[in-house]
């Protein structure tokens, strides 16, 4: 965490809307450490996804606007290059692997060469390199047998092996910061913990950071060394996974872990935060979260909270903050 | 040796297992082959000479010499029937091949890239399409002259619609899905994702197509033919064999059923053939 590898700085994402643009994300900025996991959690539909979307500049709809001070990564501002320069920038730096990996396989196309085609693009390989090399990733992320199933098609895979084949995908092109987006939650309990493991060995092998996207925080827990959290768009606490999990200070970090089934004892329903997240289109005034906060005050009506470091390596955009040791 | 008398029933039986499609595969495929095989092989299968005339053998009726029977120049029906099936599978062909190919392009691209460009091709094709097939192909067809060529060409710049459409239609799915997606995470380029990625995906539909397209195409160089803007006589072609024989039809029936029988089991046999891909490749996905 000593040196910064990608550096986001004010990224937002801008959905024009009818007299006045809606921020769908707001002002987003962090920075990921070489070999530093990043858990980026929040409710669906907290703008997780449409984040990492950004970084890649692949934003799902061309009315969206990317605005922001600057993506640092390798040396480049990613959003000052043009689209021939970014294109290299995909797969090479930035990776992404997605939640469900049966419809992010090309189902006409064997794995081995949905695996060599990036290796060949981006590390200028032949035929035969790249197939070698694709078989050498495929055992990485531990697919057994990887010299006959370099020829299956994505079909004959099971779901489990489907994402590692996805990551896999990924990994050929030799990313320096991988994106996870919901990398387990089209798959079951133990293949999860699998996937998980895998990822994090592939981090202490190859250095990889990541950035994690999940709404479980148990994944988030098990694997990332930092935690952020993001609600309607916008980062309400970024700090270490110690000091998020054990002594969160935003009310809605708290909420959250208050929600997870380990954090409870034995009461009969689970834990909720009551209301919904603001519409997009109808952002409440102040803090995005005021309306269902219990600490909500005066100035969380009027006043949008900014993120501000209160202690190093900890930022927090809430006027009334949780004191030590207190959960709602 | 008692073994292998028990488990030969039970081989054969998986073999010609002739459910889910293979029956209309395998008998269009063999009714196209064959027709194939007999153009191929024209020189040596063929009793006679197509075009060779015999003053003393006109309108002989079916017989064993001329088991078709011969036309108003004494011409062997048989002969020009087998002669014609080259002319006629090389029109189904290259009538297919070229509007497949233009149509595709057009159509992928105009779905991929989207905004104007799409509007205009959409905007080309309702043109197109607003004009009856026929009319226009005899249109391009007087304006370039009569002749094979011409044909090919105005099947080009007339059947190219149908693919573009169909094309389209899948690439607008397929580029939004998450394949596509994951293309663009990797750094691939468009022409990348498209033609490499997308283009696979969406070309089931137009293959099958493709085979039944066959049987129209055949109809319409038939029909061209008829109409005298196609083949020329006294080339054998089945459509041409049939205009000639028309005037004679009360008189010697054979001159115009044999060729029309051929454009019948031919246009049957592409037909048959798309059925059976359709359903062998609908198992697939």
């Amino acid at each position: 965490m000593n040196t910064a590898l990608l550096r986001v700085e004010d990224l937002s994402v801008i959905a024009p809307g009818d007299g006045r643009d809606i921020a769908v994300v707001d002002r987003l900025s962090f920075s990921l450490g070489e070999g530093e996991i990043l858990g980026l959690v929040g409710e669906s539909g907290s703008g997780k996804t449409m984040a990492c979307r950004a970084l890649m500049r692949l934003l799902p709809s061309p009315r969206l606007r990317l605005e922001g001070t600057a993506v640092h990564l390798a040396g480049h501002n990613l959003l000052q290059l043009d689209d021939a320069a970014m294109r290299r920038m995909r797969g090479r730096e930035l990776g992404m692997i997605f939640q469900n990996p049966s419809s992010h396989l090309d189902p006409l196309m064997r794995i081995g060469e949905q695996i060599a085609e990036g290796i060949r693009l981006h590390q200028g390989a032949s035929r035969r390199e790249a197939r070698a090399e694709a078989i050498e990733v495929l055992r990485q992320v531990g697919i057994p047998d990887p010299q006959s199933r370099v020829d299956n098609y994505p079909h004959e895979f099971s779901g489990g092996m489907r994402q590692r084949a996805m990551i896999a995908v990924a990994l050929g092109c030799n990313p320096r910061v991988l994106i996870a987006d919901e990398p387990t939650t089209a798959l079951d309990v133990t293949v999860q913990a699998q996937i998980l493991r895998l990822l994090l060995d592939l981090r202490d092998r190859r250095g990889l950071s990541m950035i994690l996207i999940s709404h479980d925080l148990g994944v988030v827990a098990q694997t990332c060394d930092s935690i952020a959290v993001m609600y309607a768009g916008r980062l309400c606490e970024h700090g270490s996974k110690a000091q998020v999990l054990a002594r969160p200070q935003h009310p809605y970090s708290a909420g959250l872990l208050a929600c997870h089934p380990a954090a409870q004892s034995s009461q009969r329903l689970m834990n909720t935060i009551g209301g919904q997240p603001p519409l997009l289109g109808a952002m409440p005034e102040g803090c995005r979260f005021g309306p269902r906060c219990a600490q909500a005050s005066a100035v969380c009506r009027e006043h949008l909270p900014e993120l501000r470091e209160t202690e190093p390596g900890h930022r927090l955009a809430c006027h009334t903050p949780l004191l030590v040791g207190e959960c709602s | 040796m008692s073994d292998a008398s028990l488990s030969l029933p039970v081989r054969w039986r998986l073999r010609w297992n002739l459910g889910d499609g293979r029956l209309p595969l395998y008998c269009g495929l063999a009714i196209v082959l064959g027709w194939g095989l007999l153009a191929l092989l024209a020189p040596w299968i063929a009793p006679f000479d197509p075009l060779q005339q015999n003053g003393e053998l006109r309108l002989v009726a079916p017989n064993l010499a001329h088991p078709f029977g011969t036309d108003n120049f004494g011409r062997d029906i048989l002969s020009r029937v087998i002669w014609g099936a080259r002319i006629d599978l090389q029109m189904a062909l290259i009538g297919v091949i070229f509007p497949f190919l233009l149509g595709t392009c057009i159509g992928a691209i105009s779905g991929y890239v989207g905004g104007r460009l799409d509007t205009l091709c959409m905007r080309l094709i309702d043109i197109v399409l607003a004009f009856p097939f026929l009319v226009l192909m005899l249109a391009i067809m007087a304006i370039l002259g009569p002749g094979l060529s011409s044909f090919y060409i105005a099947m080009a710049l007339v059947g190219w619609v149908s693919y573009a459409r169909l094309i389209r239609s899948q690439i607008l799915v397929l580029k939004e899905s998450d394949f596509a997606l994951a293309a663009k995470s990797l750094g691939f380029s468009h022409r990348r994702i498209l033609f490499g990625h997308l283009m696979p995906n969406a070309l089931f539909s137009s293959v099958v197509f493709c085979m039944s397209d066959a049987v129209l195409v055949l109809l319409n160089g038939a029909a061209v033919s008829y109409l005298g803007l196609g083949v020329q006589p006294p080339t054998a072609e089945w459509g041409t064999m049939v205009a000639e024989g028309q005037s004679f039809i009360t008189s010697a029936w054979w001159i115009c059923t044999f060729p029309g029988l051929a454009v019948v089991t031919l246009a049957m046999g592409f037909s048959l053939l798309a059925d059976g891909v359709a359903e062998r490749l609908g198992d697939r996905s």
